[in-house]
């Protein structure tokens, strides 16, 4: 059962949960509605957008302000509202196809961009609600429903993309490793600008039974077992590191805020303004 | 009296969405709409609102979307292929019942067709783009001042009924300048979105009133805690696969149309009362339309004009009505014939119906109108 104070951000009325057994991505809620309570947040002042799959039908248990928008777009709605109204707290959680592949250009410019909010990835390898099809993130080798022979493409490393486009702030966390998983939610919240946590989590039904990891268990012992801190990762070779999980702070840093900038700019068009 | 201008039809366009109350816009530049995000560029920061260039076409629209939950009155503007982009979430926005105006300037397709050149191909696509079936209003200007008043009953019909509204222009009426009265702000109706008065608890953010079906719609941000999503929902927002519910809210959506169909017709007439023949045109065709009747009256042609001013709903009524005192309609447009099917569906045969194209991207001339006028008397 959920911990005292945070039932407040939780619709009680909805559990049981649609997630299937083993899913990962209820320990991801768990621990954003905690870092949530443990930075004091009140429901009103949080906004949490989706996009679509798995991941998205989160924000439908946080008691909240909540929106499941279109596949990919979750950062694109999430933008709009953050410039209306820049006292939210808002969040967005995506899967990896949701925030890699259809939802790429959002992720890439929504970084660049440095407004102030947080990207959450939920990156099970796969996608999950349609039927364990091959995603941006998916091992090169793994089988998916359209990858029956092996995926033959390259995984996207969403952490280095997140960081070459500009984001202030990147972690990684299995959903294995929860105590890192609630404390990187916590410091991107904190952070002004574009904060992007990347959480791996896992999808027995559909990537672990295609992948020889029968069962919600075997995924767990498989992401101990593959993750190591970016400590670790550093006396490691490239092809000890092949196939495993990084986690860990990848960068932390400072830069303007857009909503700051913007609002710097409607000073100077009233006092100046254009001719018409 | 107000300011008398010169203006562009973009400019009125963006111009009326400021004096409509809009404070958000999100767009991406396309060719012939781009004056419309370059002129809120530079004026919306004027009176804290606010202007982003997004990344594409579909971020546009979903930022628009975004900024109307949280309580701001939102436009995005585009052309044919980027009005394409914006689909899918159009029909988000029609599910989700959320008001923001797209404006589509067309130019001449399919595809990057003619972007610099006019066409009328987007009378079905501004109806039908996205999927589902579903209401959808359709305003369409002919001049310039009529960009300016057509935005703010824009504005003004997407609060009124939680729903997108198109502004489908041209080509022709985005970039010819007219001259025209800018109003007074006192002289301007404004409608503001219905807001809920219950309690932050009994709030449920699609159970409609039941005298016009339309839900008071809290921001984001104001106390009240909400879920909206595009998935079926009920009066909580929620998600939900019952048969019952899905079929309470299609038919809700479809009468808080039909409750306010007297503010949904809307179309004008010329020289009309004594005419043996009817043309009905739209947008810059409508102009040509005009110069037609007035040389063809001259030479003692009995011919009016009907002009659709709200395309969708299409305004089959009047019509049927103005085409059993007629002996013809002539029906040009500057496409392979999108609008000629309606009005015949409309008037359901009380006449003869001709039909004039021109798909070379040139203007249909007041020439070729009256060429047609001769022909068919």
């Amino acid at each position: 059962m959920p911990r005292g104070n945070i039932a407040r951000f939780l619709r009680l009325g909805l559990f049981p949960h649609i997630f299937c057994a083993g899913c990962g991505h209820g320990i991801a809620l768990h621990a954003l509605v905690r870092a949530f309570d443990s930075m004091g947040y009140n429901p009103e002042e949080v906004m949490v957008v989706s996009g679509i799959g798995c991941s998205s039908r989160i924000p439908g248990y946080i008691n909240a302000n909540t929106l499941h928008t279109t596949h990919g777009r979750a950062l694109a709605f999430a933008t709009g509202i953050k410039l209306a109204n820049p006292k939210l707290k808002v969040v967005a959680v995506m899967g990896d196809g949701d925030c890699a592949a259809i939802g790429g250009n959002h992720f890439i410019h929504a970084a660049r961009r440095n407004l102030d909010m947080t990207a959450i990835v939920l990156n099970n390898y796969i996608y999950g609600m349609t039927g364990g099809q091959a995603s941006p993130t998916t091992p090169h080798g793994a089988k998916g429903s359209t990858a029956p022979y092996g995926f033959i493409e390259r995984q996207f490393d969403l952490c280095n993309l997140a960081i070459a486009a500009g984001a202030v702030y990147v972690a990684r966390a299995t959903v294995f490793h929860v105590p890192q998983t609630e404390k990187f939610i916590k410091r991107a919240l904190e952070k002004k600008g574009f904060s992007f946590v990347e959480i791996v989590s896992v999808c027995p039904t559909q990537f672990g039974r295609r992948n020889r990891l029968r069962g919600p268990v075997e995924m767990m012992e498989w992401l101990k077992n593959n993750s190591f801190p970016i400590s670790k990762a550093k006396e490691m070779s490239p092809q000890e590191l092949e196939g495993k999980i990084v986690i860990g702070e990848f960068a932390d840093k400072e830069m303007i805020e857009y909503t700051q900038l913007y609002q710097d700019l409607c000073k100077v068009a009233q006092e100046e303004g254009t001719e018409e | 009296m107000g300011k008398i201008v010169f203006w562009q039809g973009n400019r009125a366009v963006a111009m009326g969405a400021i004096m409509a109350g809009v404070r958000f816009y999100a767009g991406y530049p396309i060719t012939p709409s781009s004056e419309i995000a370059e002129i809120l560029s530079a004026e919306l920061p004027k009176v804290g609102g606010i202007f982003i260039q997004m990344e594409d076409e579909i971020g546009s629209m979903a930022a628009a979307i975004g900024a109307s939950l949280a309580g701001l009155k939102s436009m995005t503007a585009t052309s044919g292929p980027g009005f394409s982009l914006k689909q899918e979430n159009i029909g988000f926005a029609i599910m989700a019942e959320v008001p923001v105006v797209v404006v589509d300037v067309q130019r001449g397709g399919p595809s990057t067709g003619t972007p610099t050149k006019p066409f009328q191909g987007d009378f079905m696509q501004a109806r039908w783009g996205s999927h589902g079936g579903f209401p959808l209003i359709v305003l369409s200007p002919s001049t310039v001042k009529e960009c300016f008043d057509l935005t703010i009953e824009a504005v003004n019909l997407a609060e009124r009924f939680r729903s997108p509204v198109i502004l489908l222009t041209d080509e022709i009426v985005g970039h010819m300048r007219e001259k025209m009265e800018i109003p007074e702000e006192y002289e301007v109706k404004i409608v503001n979105r219905k807001k809920p008065s219950t309690s932050f608890l009994d709030y449920r953010p699609y159970r409609a009133d039941p005298e016009d079906d339309i839900p008071p719609m809290a921001a984001y941000g104001e106390g009240y805690c909400f879920h909206v999503t595009g998935l079926v929902h009920d009066e909580y927002g929620l998600p939900t696969n019952d048969p019952k519910v899905i079929e309470a809210l299609n038919l809700r959506l479809l009468r808080k149309f039909e409750k306010g169909k007297d503010l949904l017709v809307k179309f004008s007439t010329f020289a009309t009362d004594d005419a043996d023949v009817l043309v009905v045109a739209f947008g810059c065709v409508a102009r040509s339309a005009m110069g037609a009747i007035r040389e063809a009256r001259k030479l003692g042609y009995k011919v009016g004009l009907f002009r659709p001013v709200m395309l969708w709903p299409f305004p089959d009524e009047p019509l049927r009505e103005a085409a059993s005192k007629v002996k013809a309609i002539i029906v040009p447009e500057m496409n392979p014939g999108l609008m000629v099917r309606e009005v015949e569906r409309a008037i359901r045969g009380k006449c003869e119906v001709y039909s004039l194209l021109r798909l070379d991207t040139e203007m249909i001339t007041p020439g070729q109108i009256l060429e047609k006028i001769k022909e068919v008397v």
